[in-house]
């Protein structure tokens, strides 16, 4: 039971991290109809932007942390700007490769800054007691994965009364359902797009902190873990909200299970699943719910098109 | 006055749509656009609006004119602060939004006068003071051409462009919707009114223009228009005979060129 509960923790603090970035993927297809794969590529930038600021200039941590988190938000301002304005009414498919050209152009140019050695994030986490950890009922509990839950709920939170209160918040829920409609009224769709993709990049960084932060360290594979937000918001369904954070929660209590308990059902049965079984898990699930459910368990038919 | 000159517009680089459209809405009256499906009148709306854009479209010619302010291709927010809105054809409300969000919404280019705005438009249109907090998209086809119209009105308009605000109504829920214009006007906004519906808007309106395939191709005091024997027979479904639809070009009326044609 104990095991269970631990999987279940670990699975879920996982699975609301990976939702800041299934939310930014959502956000940006709903309002720019883009769907963007550079997304997990802002995670690791932005846990490099951290990173570099906090281990290299040498500034306190949470400065760092902070102005990576806003640095990112500018370059996913950027990038709308300079690269995916331009194709606004092009085709949905050459925009998803342009991302593919900037998700590729992003992680090389940071793999390169990484090198071989693990980048740090220079937080306290890693020198607090007994590896960063606590027990709490028999459960070995990270302060770094208690934080990443607590931290992805508040902006999960801030976020949904963001988008009913706000003016730009309601702006861009509109610009989402009918873009015709929004201009017609005098919104800015142009500004609704940058402040989309400035939302997306927050939230991509705050993941990728996450992701990287403590022990964990940011490496030229760190990548692989933001990846798991696509399957995520494809089981929820490309423009669900709810949708990705389901198949985020979906994603992260897979990984941890299949992480927990995949030895003792090789030995049951007595097959062989593989070392890096945990992380094809999620496609497999992906796979499985989109055979039941073509457009994810929360999306729109109408997505189908894509 | 909010006055075309000479519009051109072209989709998609080669569909050439409007051919030279002028015309004068001068402020205070009803002015209506009548025309038949195709004929252009959607286009000419957004052209003033600067919607074109979304839709793949260009002004290749011409001017828009809003009092001596020239807005050809100016930005759709721009419009809409110097007091143009348009309420678009099919209503487009947002659908997934309450209906209060969808009337901040429309205010949202005059963010000071919402509250104030808003009981202007509940006070027009009672039903959607009781149906405030609801999702948009549920209300009846004449709730939601009334909210398309509220909406437009919260940014304070000096004009306000209706396409075809009678679709797809009930002849009683017509009859409601030609009474508010007439209240919405008498209020000192100035109507641009696109109908399918000829009778309604000539009823209502002070002066009428007819376009047919991208061009005006007659224009007259609403009374004249209402009088008229070819109207009659193209639009308002007085044919007795019930032969086929003809085509103005057919018949003796000819383009009335307007003196900045060259
Ligand atoms: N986005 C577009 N791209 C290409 N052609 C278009 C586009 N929108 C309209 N058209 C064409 O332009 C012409 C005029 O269309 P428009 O919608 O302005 O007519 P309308 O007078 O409003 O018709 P209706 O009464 O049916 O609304 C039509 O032939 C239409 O097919
Ligand atoms: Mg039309």
């Amino acid at each position: 039971m104990n095991i269970f509960l631990q999987a279940t923790f670990e699975g879920l603090s996982l699975g609301a991290v990976y939702s800041l970035v299934a939310i930014g993927f959502v956000l940006i297809f709903r309002a720019t109809d883009v769907l963007s794969f550079a997304q997990p590529a802002m995670v690791v930038v932005g846990a490099g932007i951290i990173s570099y600021f906090s281990t290299q200039i040498g500034i306190p941590f949470l400065f760092a942390f902070f102005l990576g988190i806003i640095l990112t938000g500018v370059l996913g301002l950027i990038l709308e700007r300079t690269f995916l304005r331009p194709m606004v009414g092009e085709p949905v498919f050459s925009v998803a490769v342009l991302t593919i050209g900037i998700d590729i152009l992003l992680r090389v140019v940071l793999d390169n800054w990484i090198g071989i050695n693990p980048k740090y994030m220079g937080d306290p986490f890693p020198s607090y007691g007994n590896f960063g950890s606590v027990n709490i009922a028999g459960l070995t509990v990270k302060y770094l994965e208690v934080t990443a839950l607590i931290t992805a709920l508040m902006l999960i939170f801030v976020l949904s009364v963001f988008f009913k209160k706000s003016k730009y918040g309601v702006a861009m829920r509109a610009t989402s359902l009918d873009q015709e409609a929004a201009l017609a009224q005098g919104i800015n769709v142009g500004r609704v797009f940058g402040l989309v993709w400035f939302i997306a990049g927050l939230l991509a960084a705050f993941a990728g902190f996450f992701i990287t932060g403590g022990f964990n360290t940011l490496t030229n594979t760190s990548f692989i873990s933001a990846l798991r937000a696509l399957p995520a918001v494809v089981i929820g369904g490309l423009d669900s909200i709810t949708g990705a954070v389901v198949g985020s929660l979906i994603i992260g209590l897979t990984q941890a299970y299949v992480g927990y308990y995949q030895f003792d059902i090789e030995s049951a049965y007595n097959i062989k699943l593989g070392n890096g079984f945990s992380i094809v898990a999620p496609y497999v699930i992906m796979f499985v719910i989109l055979i039941v459910k073509p457009d994810g368990l929360f999306g729109t038919e109408e997505v189908e098109r894509v | 006055m909010l006055s075309v000159q000479n519009l051109e517009v072209v989709y998609q680089d080669v569909i050439l749509v409007l051919r030279g459209v002028s015309f004068d809405i001068p402020k205070g009256q009803i002015v209506s656009l009548l025309g038949s499906n195709g004929s252009g009148k959607t286009t000419a709306l957004r052209a003033i609006t600067g919607l074109l854009d979304t839709q793949n479209g260009d002004i290749t010619k011409g001017k828009i004119f809003i009092e001596d302010e020239e807005i050809t291709n100016a930005q759709p927010s721009k419009i809409v602060q110097l007091g143009i809105a348009q309420v678009l054809e099919g209503r487009r409300i947002f659908s997934e939004l309450t209906v209060r969000e969808n009337l901040r919404l429309g205010g949202f280019t005059a963010n000071d006068s919402i509250d104030e705005n808003i009981e202007r438009v509940f006070t027009l249109f009672p039903i959607l003071k009781d149906r405030d907090k609801n999702t948009a998209g549920y209300l009846s086809g004449g709730e939601q051409q009334m909210l398309a119209i509220g909406r437009a009105l919260m940014s304070n308009p000096k004009y306000l462009l209706l396409d075809e605000p009678s679709l797809g109504l009930a002849p009683k829920l017509v009859q409601q919707i030609s009474e508010l214009i007439l209240e919405i006007n008498s209020q000192g906004v100035t109507v641009l009114l696109v109908e399918q519906n000829a009778n309604m808007a000539l009823k209502i309106s002070s002066h009428g223009y007819i376009m047919e395939t991208g061009n005006i191709v007659m224009d007259n005091p609403s009374s004249k228009l209402l009088q008229d024997q070819d109207v009659q027979e193209f639009y308002l479904g007085l044919n007795a005979e019930g032969t086929e639809r003809k085509s103005f070009k057919d018949v003796k009326h000819y383009k009335r060129k307007k003196r900045w044609l060259s």
